[in-house]
């Protein structure tokens, strides 16, 4: 019997899911997995965004960067809708830990505990961890 | 299995590159395919050969590239993440009106479209980073 993997031809739409656990600021890796989120967006793929850990910031609302002389590249996750990017989902613990809660986001987001997170994270193709 | 491999992480400052590496080879001798090694984030910087480790240190730059040409292995490094850190090929150190460039043996300039498809058309894409 053929592999999962195996069964795929050229038209495959394979489940991608973007993991993102870094704060906005402070290192690159929120910027640049966002980069590659809007390239991969025309690959016609099934793609969701998981914020995590301090990614959980990086859908912060109100982000001023002013002062720290970097561009706020945050209303570009309001843009993510206009690539048919619409899952999006956020842990509910790293939310808590934070003192976060969803109506701090400034987009529509679906928050999920750690373990149904964990659940959808088994069910990917490809995960993309920044 | 056909692997594809995404190292973020830059030479030397972090354990990435070389985990990636012995990965590699390890696939390699137990007979799997490398369809692609993509180098995004800092781990765009393994790509240089102007780089010059101790004498007594692994030089990691050379010992991708070695590995690619032993075994014929796709070596890709994101434009995008390219240009921010300073890492050209001929054409590119052309374009950008630049008086040098920097790329390593066996290592090519691409798009982030290189990674998705890495991602589509490998069993596994497999990520080291932070």
């Amino acid at each position: 019997m053929a592999e999962p993997w195996e069964e795929e031809g050229p038209g495959t739409v394979k489940k991608f899911m973007y993991v993102n656990r870094k704060a906005p600021y402070g290192t690159i890796y929120a910027l640049e997995s966002l980069e590659v989120v809007l390239i991969a967006a025309a690959f016609e793929q099934d793609v969701s965004l998981a914020f995590l850990d301090d990614g959980v910031y990086e859908l912060k609302k109100g982000q001023d960067t002013a002062g720290i002389g970097m561009k706020n590249f945050s209303p570009t996750y309001r843009a993510l809708e206009g690539y048919d990017i619409e899952k999006l989902y956020v842990e509910a613990e790293s939310l808590a830990e934070r003192g976060l809660t969803e109506a701090d986001l400034l987009v529509p987001v679906e928050v999920m505990s750690r373990e149904a997170l964990a659940k959808m994270m088994d069910e990917q193709d490809v995960i993309l961890s920044f | 299995m056909k692997f594809g491999i995404l190292i973020n992480e830059g030479p030397y400052q972090h354990q990435a590159s070389d985990s990636a590496y012995l990965f590699t080879k390890a696939a390699i001798e137990k007979g799997h395919e490398i369809f692609r090694v993509f180098f995004y984030n800092d781990g765009v910087n393994n790509g240089t050969r102007l780089a010059v480790p101790p004498q007594d240190d692994r030089n990691i730059t050379v010992r991708w590239s070695e590995l690619a040409q032993q075994h014929n292995i796709d070596m890709v490094i994101c434009i995008a993440a390219a240009q921010r850190r300073g890492l050209l090929d001929e054409g590119e150190a052309k374009r950008q009106g630049k008086d040098a460039n920097n790329i390593a043996p066996g290592f090519r300039i691409s798009g982030l479209g290189q990674l998705i498809e890495a991602g589509i058309q490998c069993d596994r894409l497999v990520v080291f980073g932070d």
